[in-house]
């Protein structure tokens, strides 16, 4: 390698992380967390039986599952406008992604919800507790910890994802890559660089989970 | 206290209660006894809601309950004044013994924590299980996971405690400690509806007995005069077959 492709690469380092740290995790963030929510609202309509409401999951888990995830932003960025929805860059992939990531994760809970035995809200109930209750404090905390490494795949999967926000011109990490590579010509340097700051964020949450699934374990007979 | 007229119910084509009456005094310690697929964790659950009955009434602490069509509120009220010993134990399993006994008292009753802590503390001593308090349910043995649901039981101050068979799921030499708390309860006058397949505890401990077989109650009584001197033809060939399979 010559001094000049290890000179790009050392001065593109921060101008490529800096867009990761601004908007890729923050990104990440926002859109999972609100896509976490629309899941569990999502799954929880399925799982309570709610008629109407449950019709309703369905369809929005079969429309977002079965198109491309390029296609759902370029509607909402490029295609709203026509009918008078403007959307800034960032506000815009945030919604998609969540909209997206709820549809998957909301298919997740609801196996996980439905994999806890009756038996537990039963107890609920025999000892006085309302559906909603026996729900709330018995039901999804215990389904949640069965979703956790699924969930977190989903994590990962979706910091990757962001790279797609380029397309509807958030300046995420992938975005400041192609602007270097257009003035430098290094691509493949670039690109693996690049690659490897996605690599460095989804090796933390890897480490993360692990962490995590240590923690929510605790109550096994093995842990004590 | 507790009167169970005419209970019914069906799964599909198939009847499993097809006409059953019980009366529960205060104090009693009544023991449903029958075949397996006779009707009797049926009724135990129809008579808490857990199952909807087709049909039934229940004069519960005095007053009455539609089996088939009773309120929200109905079913509530039920619930918070009787407990539920499942054979499965069903302990929240994302809760410590201490919490499981806790969460009726915190969350179905709004007591305040400290005091619920305080009151769980006594019960779990008393099944012998206060120095396991922060133990989940998968850290226990069956029979400490027994105790400590009875604990939860006992903690919401029922008027009856309904027991699913509460010792079939454990291992033989784990089944005495749960029965010996089920003495002591009984010893002390609480009211106790059991399905059992233990013989012992309902010759001994409890006072009355409803034999069930195929829907019905075939034979109901005393529990010293059902053994000693049983009137039905089916009863005695049931306490032989148990006899013999000892």
């Amino acid at each position: 390698m010559t001094d000049r492709v290890i000179n790009i690469l050392i001065d593109s380092f921060p101008k490529i992380l800096l867009p990761g740290l601004l908007y890729t995790i923050p990104l990440t963030i926002l859109a999972f967390s609100l896509g976490l929510i629309i899941a569990i609202v999502t799954a929880l309509v399925q799982f309570a039986n709610i008629k109407g409401l449950k019709q309703i999951a369905r369809f929005y888990i079969w429309v977002i599952r079965g198109t491309p995830l390029l296609v759902q932003l370029f509607v909402m960025f490029y295609g709203l406008p026509n009918i008078g929805i403007l959307m800034e860059p960032f506000p815009c992939a945030v919604l998609v992604f969540a909209i997206n990531e709820g549809a998957y994760s909301a298919e997740t809970i609801r196996a996980a919800l439905e994999s806890i035995p009756e038996g537990q809200l039963e107890a609920g109930y025999c000892v006085g507790m309302s559906y909603l209750q026996t729900i709330r404090r018995i039901v999804m905390p215990q389904a949640m910890r069965n979703a956790f490494p699924s969930l977190c795949n989903s994590v990962i999967s979706m910091v990757k994802d962001t790279s797609l926000a380029a397309n509807i011109t958030v300046t995420e990490m992938f975005m400041a890559a192609q602007r270097i590579v257009a003035r430098t010509y290094e691509a493949l340097a670039l690109y693996i660089e690049v690659g490897l700051i996605y690599l460095i964020f989804s090796t933390v949450l890897t480490k993360l989970q692990s962490i995590g699934e240590k923690y929510l374990n605790r109550h096994e007979a093995r842990n004590l | 206290m507790l009167v169970a007229k005419n209970v019914k119910k069906s799964f599909g084509e198939h009847e499993i209660l097809k006409d059953v009456s019980i009366d529960v005094e205060k104090g009693d310690v009544l023991s449903i006894l029958g075949p397996s697929g006779s009707g009797k964790t049926t009724l135990l659950r129809c008579l808490n809601f857990l199952w909807k009955a087709d049909g039934g009434i229940m004069t519960f602490d005095g007053k009455e309950y539609d089996l088939h069509n009773a309120s929200k509120h109905e079913i509530k009220e039920v619930r918070l004044h009787t407990a539920f010993v499942f054979q499965q134990y069903n302990l929240f399993l994302n809760k410590t013994a201490l919490e499981n006994v806790t969460e009726g008292l915190i969350v179905a009753r709004k007591m305040n924590k400290a005091d619920a802590i305080a009151k769980a503390r006594i019960q779990l001593e008393k099944v012998g299980m206060a120095d396991r308090e922060d133990r989940y349910p998968p850290q226990l043995s069956g029979g400490q996971q027994q105790r400590v649901a009875i604990a939860r039981a006992l903690a919401t101050d029922p008027k009856i405690i309904f027991f699913d068979e509460p010792t079939s799921a454990l291992d033989p030499e784990l089944t005495g400690e749960v029965l010996n708390v089920m003495r002591d309860l009984a010893d002390e006058g609480m009211t106790m509806l059991v399905v059992t397949h233990e013989m012992g505890f309902a010759k001994t401990v409890s006072n009355k007995v409803v034999f069930m077989e195929n829907g019905y109650i075939i034979e109901e009584g005393d529990s010293r005069e059902f053994f000693t001197n049983p009137k039905e033809e089916r009863t005695r060939a049931f306490l032989r077959l148990v006899e013999e399979n000892k």
